[in-house]
């Protein structure tokens, strides 16, 4: 029972959120109305309160477990989609689907971002594997810097064709603009969340080394090349329906595994959950802090994650080993062997 | 395992160079040699962990190559020194690993047992639920072994298992390398610096220099002053303690 604790708590506080949210906006939604049958009421819950729960959902749970995913199959704890030119890489594909294929639907858009995104995935992880970085810091710094690169040429093709305009709803996420017929393409994350449950152990022998895999007759090569395929591909039906939305992945995995460990089968559920949470609280945050008016959601979330992103950085790098073992109360160290 | 004309080629020179011989079963071998002699490197093709570039490696009737990766996982296991180590998993989670080739993602009732067996075999009991990043480098070596015997294979091979080691731990490890052949009957492999850890622990020796082999053959056979002196290239005495052979060197 205490092993599903945390478990148990997430669902429950995920709940009572979700209720939440779905009463939370400009126009009163109330459950007298909704039972009574009022259309307008019934209208607005069906087609944009509840699809944007839904979407935020997703996006919570896409995100953190791409993150995850992320960070085991690189070896490093810094490593999301937003350190690791995921997020730039599908910002790319649908900016190019917009330039070339200007009637392009949105699952065609859906299409480039996941071309892009599982490019600029490899390429990334190429680029890390044939350096390898003493440092463990320098690994995010490359993929910064990889993403402003892409971001740049982003940019620039948006500049030069003046479609800056409709890029910038797509650099800054948000959910204001999801409802229904227009997101679900999101719900592309639950298939893919699943698919890497099924693989976690694999996923998890892969984080050990190549070596340490081949001993167990697993093939490295072709698990890192899934499992970072899996990663881009829920990153861009996230960034295709709500835009980038930065941190999440970096931070919730990071925070679940402090308490949880490392054992993807073990964490998956929770950092999905926790992901979940953690959105949907910024959204409502969103929401709440200038009503009528309300903030896009990477405004928040940018700025509680970088707050949280550099307590994480000096909290690894000073106390190591450890801060965790007093954070569990763990015995002190019995040093026999 | 039957070994033939092994090669691997760095930038056109051979660090491996045609090497041939054939690994006693159930016995422990060490393999030796000065640093970049190549002794890892066959240790590593005989593994499948490092391609060949010439030779042959049967394992059990049957050429390396021709063997699924999974089934080899069943009869042969490798421990490099190259894992990652700031994995935060329980040292239970580590050994659990050892039955992946057996059950993939679904743990049985049978495997949770020979877990348990491995775990008490190597004495790891009081450290569970303990994760690897905070043990001891000898304690994580244990863990390793543990998963390395819940894999359940006919082959272990060790490459520099005491690198890193104290004096105490590094004996201890030995001792376990003996035990893995005398009570489990293993064949044991091991790549070794320390010569007079070979010399005292293992069966045969497989001294290497220069990509070749320059002597394999049973310990009192190696252990000669004439052979490890054309091997290293330092003046070595041979003593004999407990019916063994021990080299001195300076």
């Amino acid at each position: 029972m205490r092993k599903y604790g945390s478990t148990l708590v997430l669902v429950l506080v995920l709940f009572i959120l979700s209720v939440c949210s779905l009463f939370i906006g400009v126009i009163d939604v109330n459950l007298q109305g909704l039972l009574g049958g009022n259309v307008e009421q019934l209208h607005i819950f069906l087609a944009s309160r509840l699809p944007r729960l839904l979407a935020i959902l997703c996006t919570g749970v896409g995100m953190s477990v791409a993150g995850l995913i992320m960070q085991q199959l690189c070896m490093n704890k810094f490593v999301s989609p937003t350190t690791g030119a995921t997020i730039a890489s599908a910002e790319l594909g649908v900016l190019i689907a917009l330039l070339f294929m200007p009637s392009s639907t949105l699952w065609g858009r859906a299409l480039f971002a996941f071309a892009a995104a599982i490019l600029g995935i490899w390429i990334f992880v190429w680029f890390i594997q044939r350096i390898t970085f003493k440092d463990v810091v320098m690994v995010p710094l490359v993929g910064i810097m990889f993403s402003n690169v892409i971001g740049g040429i982003t940019n620039y093709l948006a500049y030069k064709y003046e479609m800056t305009q409709a890029l910038s709803s797509w650099l800054v996420g948000h959910f204001a603009l999801v409802i229904r017929g227009r997101y679900e393409i999101v719900y592309l994350v639950l298939p893919l969340v699943i698919l890497a449950f099924l693989f976690a152990t694999h996923f998890n022998i892969v984080g050990m080394g190549k070596d340490f895999s081949q001993n167990l007759g697993v093939n490295y090569n072709l698990v890192l090349f899934l499992g970072l395929g899996i990663a881009a591909m829920i990153t861009a039906s996230v960034v295709v329906v709500v835009g980038a939305i930065s941190y999440i992945g970096l931070i919730v995995p990071n925070l679940v595994a402090l308490f949880k460990g490392d054992k993807i089968k073990g964490t998956l559920i929770d950092t999905a959950l926790f992901g979940a949470v953690f959105v949907l609280a910024c959204d409502m945050l969103g929401r709440v802090i200038i009503a009528p008016f309300e903030l896009p959601i990477e405004l928040i979330i940018g700025v509680l994650g970088s707050i949280l992103f550099i307590g994480l950085l000096f909290y690894r790098l000073k106390n190591g080993r450890r801060a965790v073992a007093w954070l569990k109360k763990v015995k002190p160290e019995q040093q026999s062997c | 395992m039957n070994i033939r004309k092994l090669t691997k080629r760095y930038d056109g020179k051979a660090v491996v160079d045609g090497v041939s011989f054939t690994i006693p079963k159930g016995k422990v071998t060490s393999l030796i040699g000065p640093n970049g002699a190549g002794k890892s490197t066959v240790m590593g093709m005989i593994s499948r962990l490092i391609a060949r570039d010439e030779g042959m490696v049967d394992f059990e009737g049957k050429e390396m190559k021709q063997w699924k990766s999974r089934e080899l996982s069943k009869r042969l296991a490798i421990l490099t020194q190259h894992n990652n180590v700031q994995m935060k998993l329980t040292v239970r989670e580590l050994v659990a690993f050892g039955r992946f080739p057996y059950s993939g993602n679904r743990l049985t009732a049978e495997d949770e047992g020979i877990i348990d067996n491995a775990i008490s075999y190597m004495e790891l009991e009081e450290f569970e639920q303990r994760f690897i990043d905070e043990l001891s480098g000898g304690q994580r070596q244990r863990a390793y072994i543990a998963m390395v015997i819940a894999q359940d294979t006919d082959y272990v091979l060790l490459d520099e298992p005491t690198n890193n080691l104290d004096i105490y731990h590094a004996s201890n490890m030995m001792k376990m390398a003996r035990r893995l052949c005398d009570e489990l009957g293993k064949t044991v492999i091991l790549v070794l610096h320390e010569l007079n850890y070979a010399a005292f622990y293992s069966d045969y020796i497989c001294a290497f220099a220069n990509g070749r082999i320059e002597k394999f053959g049973t310990v009192k056979e190696v252990m000669q002053k004439d052979v490890l002196g054309k091997i290293y290239n330092v003046d070595f005495e041979i003593m004999e303690i407990q019916g063994k052979p021990l080299s001195i060197y300076y």
